[in-house]
């Protein structure tokens, strides 16, 4: 059938068959890969007078190439882009592990939950999730601010203090733009990134791997973390890469509940290109911050690669 | 030993309990509170004083507001369809054809835009406009460059959730309507759109809010006299607390609610009626 149908309609079917593959990777290449290719290009120019200086120029006949590696230069030896960098990271991997730690026991529990029970519990994880993220962020302003109930809750019951002792805050009684704001937002706007993949998961597992554990004599406890732990850690790992990697871009959660002390490269990408005007070294910085992310998730990827083929 | 085991079992019920509750208190009390205030009389955000409707009336003459919701729900109808359009063949190309040329390079880039920080696609679309605009003098940035930079990110999402769906599909149902003489253009009308429906209907609304939300690359993109809803809000939001923000989030808040409860109720039945349907066809095989 097939190649009878191919051999009468070939070029029909090409037709058809290369305009499905054919507008969608030209639209791919023209405003994803070649946007990509200009920041490239633009992290190895200079600044002229007016304008970016071409990488390219042809004089007398000659073609030259200038690639300046100056901007490189430049972001290594200022030490506020490198720790922009480091805090994005930081803040990226305290956020993954709050949510882990919030995120795990709540997918456990619900896995757990009578099975009538679990398409309402999953749809109140997806409605926040559904719901605008910018307002999520602006609600804890609101909580967070002076005379907020949950700051004015933190500070009756002298937590602020912990949090002080912690480092988290800097002055006592002042909760909003410090470490703590930006966590609590960042842990509280990621957080059904975390449950979803750790549910979908847990949900699946088998049951009777814990009665034979009990049966061979594990408490409950035992069982957890020497059978249900390893088994969901591909939902772990699913769910840590969704956290972290848009923690690490972060800008809007920074910008409105952080403060000067919690610079994020988001926010040293935005304001270089809006305050100092300086796209090339915004772009420097976002190729930096790329390689950054590319890592993780290479690693993750090979990590799922190799699982897949021990599965086969 | 057995009391303990009770009370250990026991225990870990009411914790588990527990745990659900307060995460769920987590996840909902913020939005809560800011639903409450909105209806605060005072303008000081952390004093109650007495109930009041005045900032939705406000809200009625806040042209900024209006001009701005306006704006940011057209750019969400044509980047969400745009987006499912485009989605779709994407998807469709990834799951159906298994070889052709760049496959790889054209699946990387389909879902490297999930990946991709906002700021950095915001910038190198930008740098890419600029670059047109010295070229060609167009587009000058707006309404159709927001769109482009939300079409850009929608179309991931998109090809993703259609992707997933189209994967489950029982490949055999399309061969056997080529069997019966359908041509490709046939086989996806009438046997393959019926049954991706839902996931298409979850991809547009999901696409349609991630563009009703979107700040970053709205802010890279637009130009003068293109502010979005979201962008009036954060800027407003960036100055300090408003009751302004409080009321017209209420309004997105109930909106979408009441949207996501209606598309998954229809889903849902979508999703039964076609499981009867294909258990009713294929009865008699077993």
């Amino acid at each position: 059938m097939e190649t009878s149908s191919r051999s009468r309609w070939v070029p029909r079917w090409w037709r058809g068959r290369s305009a499905v593959i054919g507008i969608p990777y030209a639209w791919l290449l023209l405003f994803f890969l070649a946007p990509f290719l200009i920041v490239a290009k633009y992290s190895v120019s200079e600044m002229g007078d007016i304008r970016v200086q071409d990488i390219v120029s042809v004089t007398d006949g000659v073609v030259r190439f200038s690639v300046k590696y100056a901007n490189y230069v430049f972001i290594a030896s200022d030490s506020l882009y490198l720790h922009a960098y480091v805090a994005s990271l930081k803040y990226a991997l305290c956020t993954t592990f709050f949510c882990l730690l919030i995120g795990y026991p709540f997918a456990y529990f619900m896995a757990r939950a009578k099975a009538s029970l679990q398409p309402l519990l999953l749809m109140l994880v997806m409605l926040p999730f559904w719901t605008s993220f910018l307002l999520r962020v602006y609600a804890w302003k609101g909580l967070l601010d002076d005379g907020g109930w949950v700051a004015n809750a933190i500070v009756g019951l002298h937590l602020d203090r912990v949090l002080l002792a912690m480092g988290l805050i800097e002055s006592p009684g002042q909760l909003m733009h410090t470490t703590f704001s930006l966590l609590v937002g960042m842990t509280y706007t990621y957080l059904p990134f975390m449950i979803l993949p750790l549910y979908a998961n847990l949900s699946k597992m088998d049951l009777r791997l814990l009665e034979a554990a009990s049966d061979l004599g594990a408490t409950p406890w035992v069982a957890f973390w020497r059978v249900t732990v390893p088994l969901s850690f591909a939902g772990i790992v699913a769910g840590s890469m969704l956290v972290f990697i848009p923690c690490v871009g972060e800008y809007v959660t920074p910008e409105l509940l952080g403060g000067p002390q919690t610079l994020m490269i988001g926010r040293v990408i935005w304001d270089e290109n809006f305050s100092n005007n300086d796209p090339p070294v915004a772009a420097t910085v976002a190729v930096v911050l790329v390689l950054l992310i590319v890592v993780p998730l290479a690693l993750f990827n090979r990590y799922q690669a190799e699982t897949r083929e021990k599965r086969q | 030993m057995k009391n303990r085991a009770l009370f250990s079992a026991g225990f870990a019920k009411i914790f588990g309990r527990g745990w659900l509750v307060a995460g769920f208190l987590f996840l909902y009390l913020p939005m809560l509170t800011l639903v409450v205030f909105s209806f605060n009389h005072s303008p000081l955000p952390s004093q109650w004083g007495g109930f009041s409707l005045e900032w939705y009336a406000k809200l009625a003459d806040d042209s900024e507001i209006l001009n701005g919701l306006w704006l940011s729900l057209k750019i969400a109808l044509f980047s969400a369809t745009g987006s499912v359009i485009l989605g779709t063949m994407a998807a469709f190309s990834l799951v159906k054809y298994k070889r052709f040329r760049g496959r790889t390079l054209f699946s990387g880039m389909v879902s490297a835009p999930l990946v991709m920080p906002e700021v950095i696609q915001g910038l190198s679309l930008l740098l890419l406009l600029v670059a047109m605009e010295h070229a060609f003098g167009f587009p000058e940035r707006g309404l159709l460059t927001i769109w482009l930079g939300h079409l850009m990110i929608g179309m991931s999402y998109a090809a993703i959730v259609v992707q997933a769906r189209l994967q489950t599909l029982n490949p055999q149902l399309e061969e056997a309507a080529m069997d019966l003489g359908a041509r490709p253009w046939q086989v996806f009308t009438l046997v393959t759109f019926p049954m991706i429906t839902q996931s298409l209907v979850s991809a547009w609304l999901l696409t349609f809010s991630l563009s009703l939300d979107d700040v970053v690359v709205s802010e890279f993109l637009s130009g003068p006299g293109a502010t979005t809803l979201p962008m009036v809000i954060f800027s407003r939001a960036r100055l300090g607390l408003a009751p302004s923000v409080n009321a017209v989030a209420t309004v997105i808040i109930v909106v979408v609610a009441i949207c996501v409860a209606m598309a998954s109720i229809w889903v849902a039945r979508k999703e039964r009626r076609l499981a009867a349907e294909i258990s009713a066809a294929t009865r008699d095989d077993s």
